[in-house]
């Protein structure tokens, strides 16, 4: 008999994603809903999606999903956790969605320790709108927006949302990982499972920022993709566990 | 029903919300409302299940509004004139995905920051969606500190059984009013009707969306249609007005919240020297009361519309009468409030000039 090696996790929909080859929202939507499997909690669940390449969401992972205004997502959730308290609540946010437009929502969720959890996908660009600029494009990074590439003395340096964040008193759990190598892959997997245990535990705001490529945008082929955000993406956002505070009670 | 009581008009509807249901508040300060956001700090904090948010802006308050509609309960946020214009996104998002959830404005003086006095600068804001898109929210004025009991209530039933936004729209002077108010009895959360469209995790049920990207265009329109029936069912069952006077009257002045109670005032001054004058009161300001004003255009031929205002309202009772009658005009923008006796004034030049002791 032949060993079924890849089936579809239970929160995923029998649906063919929209994402580009190589994007790195197929991984991540994947990869939640395999965590929501193990730990068995995806039918206490209550997504966020937001407005970005991954409003579309609601159509592969299946749990309640209830979408968000562009850069609203920690305040949609804050709504809905406070309410549901004993339901699972997460947000999924681009960097130009939580680190441009919704800042201040995030940080003072963040800050005020709402039990919540949020995935941010960091590919250094706005994708949906067609690659402007996002606060993580590198310095030197060529967007629409930046067709000389990112000059930090005009366009500022990147923002990193995450480091912030981890200042906050109310945040309990916040890593910086990545999906552009199977070894990577897996700590991402480790990590967003982390980050719900978090919320379950009612330990306060967990975060998982994960540097996805954008083919695309980035105008690269899915493997040149992956290799930049080794070589470079991961030298403005080295990856580590930013922030933990789950052994601490 | 409960006792008598003297309250202010901002804790009045604070403890309204609270009998209506209301299980989560977000706001963020600002004059002339502050009392409300701190009412309603105390009331949430006395409930077992009642959360409130003092919120870092008006953007995130609409939006917790929003996530806690989602998940079911009865949420409420309330501002002034500038943070309402930030609320606007949410309450577009909000009309969009059919959310129950009911926004408090006490309108001050505008445009840009303005003053903290009285103003009705906002009505256009209000009664003509105010965020983008084709929608409109149903949009309540009162004019008593009874009446903001009375229709907090009708607030949150209306923006239950509609799934949509509901306004009460006010000012700093209603809101600092001390009245004697007698509150419903509270509702029995438990006996409100279930409202199957919640997120609250798929617990043997599919999983339900709540969104309004509709990329599909003929699908976008579609449900804007199905919005605009909506609207048609909710002015058929809710519209409503007062009518003060008016059977025997030759002039009809329109006036809504405390512009109402002003007119009121020198409708009873200019009563006394003879003058046969009425008000009609809109209630609802969306849906307006165009009916009751069609009907009362074939007695009447002289109609004065008195806003603290350039001319807002104005324009809807143009577009109800279409040039059935005489429209006149008074108006005080910037937080003027006019005073009973200057609008009896205007009252009794406008009857002379039109001649009206002749009918
Ligand atoms: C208020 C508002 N402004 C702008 C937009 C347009 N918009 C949609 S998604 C987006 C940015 C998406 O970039 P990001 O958050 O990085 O997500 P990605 O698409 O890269 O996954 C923008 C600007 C919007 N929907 N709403
Ligand atoms: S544009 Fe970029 S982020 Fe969007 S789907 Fe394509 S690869 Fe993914």
């Amino acid at each position: 008999m032949e060993k079924k090696v890849f089936t579809r996790p239970r929160y995923l929909k029998d649906a063919v994603f929209h994402y580009c080859p190589g994007c790195g929202h197929s991984i991540i939507h994947r990869l939640v809903a395999e965590v929501l499997e193990e730990l068995e909690i995806g039918e206490k669940t209550i997504g966020v999606p937001p407005a970005g390449c991954a409003v579309l969401a609601y159509n592969y992972l299946d749990v309640d999903m209830g979408e968000a205004p562009h850069g609203r997502g920690a305040a949609v959730a804050t709504g809905i956790k406070r309410v549901l308290p004993d339901r699972i609540v997460f947000s999924y946010q681009g960097d130009g969605d939580i680190a441009a437009i919704g800042t201040a929502e995030t940080i003072h969720a963040a800050n005020r320790g709402e039990n919540i959890t949020i995935i941010f996908v960091n590919n250094a660009v706005y994708g949906m709108t067609g690659g402007q600029m996002a606060p993580t494009t590198l310095p030197g990074q060529n967007s629409t927006t930046t067709p000389g590439g990112r000059d930090i003395s005009r366009d500022g340096a990147p923002l990193d949302l995450s480091q912030m964040l981890a200042i906050a008193r109310g945040s309990a759990y916040i890593e910086r990982t990545s999906v552009d190598s199977p070894k990577n892959i897996r700590r991402t997997k480790k990590a967003i499972t982390k980050a719900f245990l978090t919320q379950m535990e009612g330990l306060g705001f967990s975060l998982v920022e994960i540097l996805s490529a954008c083919p695309t945008n980035w105008k690269m082929s899915p493997v040149d993709a992956n290799k930049w955000i080794k070589d470079s993406m991961m030298n403005t956002f080295p990856l580590k566990v930013i922030k933990d505070k789950t052994n601490e009670k | 029903m409960t006792e008598k009581q003297l309250m202010r008009g901002s804790h009045v509807i604070g403890e309204a919300a609270v009998r209506a249901g209301c299980r989560l508040y977000a706001g963020y300060p600002i004059t002339p409302q502050n009392e409300l956001t701190e009412y309603m700090s105390g009331a949430m904090a006395r409930l077992e299940d009642g959360t409130f948010i003092q919120a870092e802006s008006e953007l995130a308050a609409i939006n917790m509004v929003l996530g806690a509609s989602m998940a079911g309960a009865r949420a409420m946020t309330s501002s002034s004139s500038p943070g309402i214009s930030l609320k606007q996104e949410g309450i577009s998002y909000l009309a969009a995905q059919e959310l129950p959830a009911v926004i408090v404005n006490t309108m001050r003086g505008g445009p840009g920051l303005g003053n903290i006095a009285p103003s009705q600068g906002d009505y256009f804001q209000a009664t003509r969606g105010g965020g983008h898109g084709d929608y409109r929210v149903i949009v309540l004025a009162p004019a008593s500190v009874q009446e903001l009991a009375d229709l907090t209530r009708k607030a949150f039933e209306y923006a239950d059984k509609y799934r949509t936004p509901a306004m009460l729209l006010g000012d700093g002077m209603i809101g600092q009013m001390m009245e004697p108010v007698v509150f419903p009895e509270p509702v029995d959360l438990n006996k409100l009707p279930p409202k199957p469209w919640i997120l609250d995790g798929a617990i043997g049920r599919p999983s339900r969306i709540i969104l309004s990207l509709l990329l599909d265009t003929t699908v976008e329109e579609e449900h804007n249609w199905k919005l605009v029936r909506k609207y048609e069912s909710i002015a058929r069952d809710i519209t409503s007005a007062e009518t003060f006077m008016t059977e025997d009257a030759h002039l009809v002045v329109i006036a809504y919240g405390t512009a109402a109670r002003i007119a009121k005032g020198a409708i009873k001054r200019v009563r006394e020297i003879g003058l046969k004058v009425g008000l009609l009161r809109p209630v609802t300001l969306w849906p307006f009361p165009k009916r009751v004003l069609i009907e009362m255009s074939r007695q009447i031929k002289d109609f004065l519309v008195f806003e603290m205002s350039t001319g807002q309202m104005l324009e809807d009772v143009k577009l109800s009468l279409e040039g059935r009658s005489n429209i006149h005009f008074y108006g005080r923008p910037g937080g003027i409030v006019s005073t009973p006796d200057e609008i009896a004034k205007e009252i009794n030049s406008l009857y002379h000039r039109q001649h009206l002791e002749e009918d």
